[in-house]
């Protein structure tokens, strides 16, 4: 009986210093003491969480750096795909425009029939200016017949094998173009060089050339189809020990870039030289 | 058979220097990988077949430019005549003799165009042709002249073994 009591005194004494306890903690007094022993507490697993995250990575990094960089060898294997595919879509682009702009210089001229053709070469003597395309008597080509871009005069057909053909450039030594004026009466010749400038000769020197006046081909001679655009006058040199004026021409075509051309395959070139006066 | 080689060699130089070498000008001048080809062959010890080459490399040439035919392949003979010559004379100092018939080869080869345009009406001014043309094309060529000559050297190696023991 008086150990049941005991029992009882200090259950209840028990519940009444917790309760205090908890009293005198929900009403404040303990907060010094509280966050002094929490801050502690989280001191203390801050410092075990951070050495713990440290031995993981140094554990684990070697594994992370390896898939990294795989991941970085694929990524940039296919940096480099999509580049040779833009590339690709760019130089098709590129051509693209070029065929449309020869298109749309063909129906502009429908007096004429042309036949596209690459140029997939360039003579191998630096004296003469020659191109090789990709057309050739099977495709109708037959030498003499006139080259054009949609920009000009390029050339005519030099030789001509079975798939390809070799064009000789308006700005060949050996080129020579008789040529007129837009805004004269005025008829000459174009002469190609070795540097690859083309000159006017034969101008009378009473006939008043300017800068800017348009070149175009004048059809004499059977040579080329006329009111080809050739270029225009940029320097012109006159003196008076000279019969003849000199012109320097700048060709509307560029021939360092020269990647298509057409072929006017409906002009048969006239051979007078039957008819020329042998010296 | 293994000489055959020179068939495929010789048309894939002619393809590259109209293709592309034609295509890298200093000036006017470009470089002339057919000719430096047939130096650094002709130039190899135990190579029997030089003339061989000079001559299709020659034809072929004069059958893809405009300029006469008998131009390319009179001056690849004469520059494979050269390095034969130099051949037993240099024979210690090859990158040197592949200079010199490299230097002498453009040479000959740009003379005898000149003339030969010359001789057909073309009007060349001497000036402009050795200004433009044939000096930066030299130049050109010696800068080929390096690697083609180790390519060279390498394929003779694989054509005639012995030159390997030698």
């Amino acid at each position: 009986m008086r150990n049941l009591f005991s029992r009882t005194l200090q259950t209840t004494i028990i519940f009444l210093v917790v309760g205090g306890v908890l009293a005198l903690a929900l009403g404040g007094y303990f907060s010094s003491t509280s966050n002094v022993v929490t801050g502690s507490l989280v001191n203390l697993q801050t410092w075990f969480s951070s050495r713990f995250v440290a031995v993981q990575d140094f554990l684990t990094a070697p594994r992370d750096i390896a898939s990294l960089r795989q991941r970085n060898a694929e990524l940039e294997a296919e940096v480099a795909e999509l580049q040779a595919q833009v590339i690709q879509l760019q130089q098709e682009v590129g051509e693209t425009q070029i065929l449309a702009a020869l298109v749309d210089f063909s129906r502009a001229n429908p007096e004429n029939t042309y036949k596209a053709a690459a140029v997939i070469g360039l003579d191998p003597s630096p004296f003469l200016h020659y191109v090789i395309i990709n057309r050739g008597s099977n495709d109708g080509i037959l030498r003499g017949m006139p080259v054009v871009t949609n920009q000009g005069l390029v050339g005519r057909v030099d030789a001509v094998i079975a798939d390809a053909a070799r064009v000789q450039l308006i700005t060949d030594p050996a080129a020579k173009v008789n040529i007129r004026l837009q805004n004269a009466e005025t008829e000459a010749s174009l002469i190609g060089s070795v540097t690859g400038d083309v000159t006017l000769d034969l101008i009378p020197q009473d006939e008043a050339i300017e800068a800017g006046d348009l070149v175009l081909t004048s059809g004499l001679g059977g040579g080329y189809p006329p009111d080809l655009i050739i270029g225009q006058i940029v320097n012109i040199r006159t003196r008076d020990v000279d019969l003849f004026q000199i012109a320097t021409v700048q060709p509307v075509v560029d021939f360092n870039s020269l990647e298509i051309v057409l072929v006017i395959v409906n002009f048969r070139p006239v051979d007078i030289s039957p008819l020329e006066a042998s010296p | 058979m293994r000489n055959l080689i020179a068939v495929p060699v010789i048309i894939l130089a002619v393809i590259l220097q109209s293709g592309v070498i034609s295509r890298i000008t200093l000036l006017s001048g470009i470089g002339d990988l057919p000719l430096v080809m047939l130096a650094g062959w002709a130039l190899q010890d135990d190579v029997e077949t030089a003339w061989h080459w000079a001559v299709a490399t020659g034809i072929l040439v004069g059958f893809v430019s405009g300029i006469p035919w008998f131009v390319p392949l009179l001056g690849y003979l004469i520059t494979v005549l050269g390095a034969q010559i130099l051949q037993r004379r240099v024979w210690q100092a090859p990158l040197l003799a592949m200079f010199i018939i490299t230097f002498l080869g453009t040479i000959v080869i740009n003379t005898l165009s000149l003339l030969t345009l010359r001789l057909v009406g073309i009007p060349l001014p001497v000036d402009d042709v050795l200004g433009l043309i044939t000096l930066p094309g030299v130049l050109l060529n010696l800068l080929l002249a390096i690697p083609i000559y180790a390519v060279m050297r390498d394929l003779a190696r694989w054509v005639v073994p012995s030159s390997e023991i030698l």
